[in-house]
């Protein structure tokens, strides 16, 4: 009996001192050779190949890291997974990550980047883009490494244009025009006009790719106050409205209509989904078209940080030096539009990509980026996007009160920026 | 004297003998008891570790304030809950709930219960139908729900087929009122295959006699179904309203995948409200507190129709 009493005791304390070391989730650093862990959201086989590569060519110099994983998550629920991990004491130690960037770098969850970046030999700090780190930076201080800067442009089914009897001019393309021409393709082929890709009257905050040629925000520069009430964006949204329910150039809520399978004579998506044309009609590829209030351009990012909660820090940070340095960023570069100046020509660009020509890339990316704004990005990303949808669902009726509708969506998301 | 008495006796004179009172750790009841607790040791780990454990984590954290990103934690004692109060989207999500849940548990028992009725005659073809409204409850959920959507889309399968008999079909998935409707009616279609099954097996158990002595005594059809069928089968018509309140309450994936809880918040019901709070939002705290009032709901519920049983349920087997 006593026996038996003392096993119950062991395997109690057992179970107590194992949550316990379980539940901890104390980041400090563990001794012997480290086994890194990096999150992305690509199941890409080549681009997890060249990230596999460089992953090994940084092992055979570093005994101190002996196993470096790239675990790809699929990307619908990659925020989830990662906080989820993060919040279970799984944190990964390098994630790629896109509108949780903001809230990380609040609850101070991502290392500082700049010390180790400039203090790395011949990793060229200053050739980085200042355009693309102000989204990932606080204070003067990188936290995240913007490895891709896709910036939006407009694709265009040239066959369906001729088809419609349509003809553009792209040095001199206005949003008006594009209605008008997508109107009169969907009337004469019953195909769509134009087609904010992804938006599908949920993810609002691209329409960010319109409404900033409107001269409209979807809130102040310190993120503080809701601008969605503007004069500008009643009328980014009219444009919009008109286009959905009156000239019928953009495809009716409940309505999907793919341009790369040759649905829809225009588009507005990042450059990077230029790897979806399949050669099955002509198309144009041009910077997005000028709005009421003047050229402009959009882009979508994609930062690389080490979390504070990783056990191997100033391995994982060595290694994100590692991997984003010159050489290693020009192999990436083949997949992602890059951060750096050195890389940022049309012809470089083009050395890699099947698809588009050096010309371009040069319109399209290397002449866009420096005065590209991002799409709308702030913490509690997931909180604003669904109170705004909810807000802006009132939006796509063709009777929708669309100043209401608009002042409704400041009401919904105004507590959330002013936390 | 009994074989055991007897045992005892000896045993203790034996240990008499032997200069030592003390008796046996393992009797007879002790092994029994043990017998039966590593019996049940396999049901009671599960509901302990799945069910107890991260029901009292709930409480725990609905208590607190969890910052996810730095696994840091603050008690906040009550906030939650009266968060609860001040929360302008809990109305419309609590009346999605109900709409929700009663438009499943009514057409589900009604349509399961007709089809059980039909099919439980006797005539060619019956083994076939029923396998047919019995074969989406095997279905995937999720791959069920996208087919869905993309029939219900605005230029979808169920639209065309209007359209052929001149019909022109609303826009199922972007107004309020329809939304609600197709959630409902996908639910049901996959699920009522299961009710049909267990109201078939009810059907079959009432004794041919009875309605032989009712239609004797001038019975007409809808007498026997409501004096006759209805109370005998009323167990089963309890446990199925049962299981099929809680199964409206906890459905999840049909929102998530066909409407994402919209438009507005006409379909967000309160387990893809938790969801949303717990997992989009990083809100662990009030998502927690929100579980536990669902929780809570489906008990009050559950309790509700047990004490209701002697109403419903005429008779007991």
């Amino acid at each position: 009996m006593i026996n038996a009493r003392k096993a119950l005791g062991a395997l109690a304390l057992t179970a107590i001192v194992g949550l316990s070391a379980a539940c901890s989730g104390t980041a400090a650093e563990t001794s012997g050779p480290a086994e890194l862990r990096m999150t992305v959201w690509t199941s890409n086989e080549a681009q997890l190949k060249l990230l596999n590569s460089i992953g090994d060519a940084y092992r055979a110099d570093h005994p101190d890291v002996s196993k470096i994983t790239f675990e790809s998550l699929p990307f619908a629920d990659y925020n989830t997974t990662l906080t989820t991990q993060i919040a279970g004491g799984n944190a990964p130690d390098l994630a790629w990550m896109g509108d949780l960037s903001k809230d990380l770098i609040a609850s101070d969850a991502l290392v500082g980047l700049t010390d180790k970046l400039k203090a790395t030999d011949g990793w060229q700090y200053d050739d980085l883009l200042g355009s693309v780190t102000a989204e990932y930076s606080r204070n003067g201080t990188l936290y995240a490494y913007p490895f891709s800067n896709s910036p939006f442009a407009l694709y265009v089914n040239t066959d369906l244009l001729a088809k419609a009897g349509q003809k553009i001019d792209p040095a001199t393309l206005t949003w008006d025009q594009v209605a008008a021409a997508g109107a009169a393709v969907h009337e004469k082929t019953g195909k769509a006009g134009f087609v904010i890709r992804d938006f599908d009257y949920k993810s609002w905050n691209v329409l960010a790719t319109v409404w900033t040629g409107f001269g409209a925000a979807a809130w102040s520069q310190d993120g503080k106050t809701c601008t969605f009430a503007s004069p500008e964006m009643q009328k980014a949204f009219s444009f919009l409205h008109d286009a959905a329910f009156t000239s019928k150039a953009m495809p009716s809520p409940g309505t999907t209509a793919d341009f790369f399978a040759g649905d829809a004579a225009f588009t507005i998506a990042q450059v990077s989904r230029a790897s979806l044309l399949t050669g099955s009609f002509k198309f144009g590829l041009h910077p997005l078209p000028t709005g009421p209030a003047g050229k402009y351009a959009v882009l979508g990012q994609a930062g690389v940080g080490v979390l504070t909660s990783s056990k191997h820090q100033s391995q994982a940070l060595d290694f994100l030096a590692y991997l984003t340095n010159p050489s290693n960023a020009e192999k990436l570069a083949q997949f992602f539009p890059p951060p750096r100046k050195s890389l940022l020509t049309g012809a470089k660009l083009a050395a890699n990509n099947k698809t588009l020509s050096a010309e371009q890339l040069q319109s399209v990316v290397v002449d866009q980026l420096p005065n590209a704004v991002t799409l709308p990005n702030h913490t509690s990303p997931a909180e604003i996007a669904q109170k705004g949808k909810t807000a802006l669902d009132a939006m796509w009726k063709a009777d929708a009160d669309i100043p209401a509708v608009l002042r409704s969506v400041c009401a919904a998301i105004e507590p959330i920026l002013a936390k | 004297m009994s074989a055991t008495t007897k045992n005892r006796v000896v045993s203790r004179a034996s240990a008499n003998v032997r200069g030592t009172a003390r008796p046996p750790f393992w009797t007879t009841r002790r092994r029994d008891v043990l017998t039966g607790y590593l019996f049940i040791a396999p049901q009671l780990a599960g509901v302990l570790l799945f069910v107890l454990v991260p029901v009292g984590l709930a409480i725990w954290y609905s208590l607190n304030d969890w910052n996810v990103f730095t696994g840091k934690q603050t008690f906040v004692g009550a906030e939650h809950y009266t968060a609860l109060a001040s929360d302008p989207q809990l109305p419309s999500v609590l009346l999605a709930t109900a709409i929700f849940s009663g438009g499943v548990v009514i057409l589900n028992i009604t349509l399961g219960l007709l089809i059980a009725v039909l099919l439980n005659r006797r005539f060619r073809g019956a083994t076939l139908f029923r396998t047919l409204f019995f074969s989406p409850v095997v279905v995937s959920v999720v791959a069920w729900t996208l087919v869905w959507g993309f029939l219900l889309q605005d230029n979808g399968g169920i639209n065309g087929m209007l359209a052929t008999i001149g019909i022109e079909g609303p826009n199922w998935l972007q107004h309020g009122d329809t939304a609600m409707l197709s959630v409902i009616i996908t639910q049901v279609v996959r699920s009522v295959g299961v009710n049909m099954v267990l109201f078939l097996s009810a059907l079959q158990g009432v004794p041919s006699q009875l309605y032989e002595a009712a239609r004797m005594d001038g019975a007409g059809s809808r007498t026997i179904f409501t004096r006759i069928t209805l109370p005998l089968i009323s167990p089963t018509l309890l446990l199925t309203a049962i299981i099929t309140i809680v199964g409206a309450l906890q459905s999840f994936a049909q929102i998530a995948v066909l409407t994402g809880g919209g438009p507005e918040l006409s379909t967000t019901v309160l387990v893809y409200y938790v969801f949303q709070q717990a997992f989009e939002f990083n809100d662990i705290g009030y998502g927690s507190t929100l579980a536990l009032m669902l929780l809570s709901f489906v008990m009050l519920l559950t309790l509700l129709q047990w004490q209701l049983r002697r109403k419903w349920v005429f008779h007991e087997q």
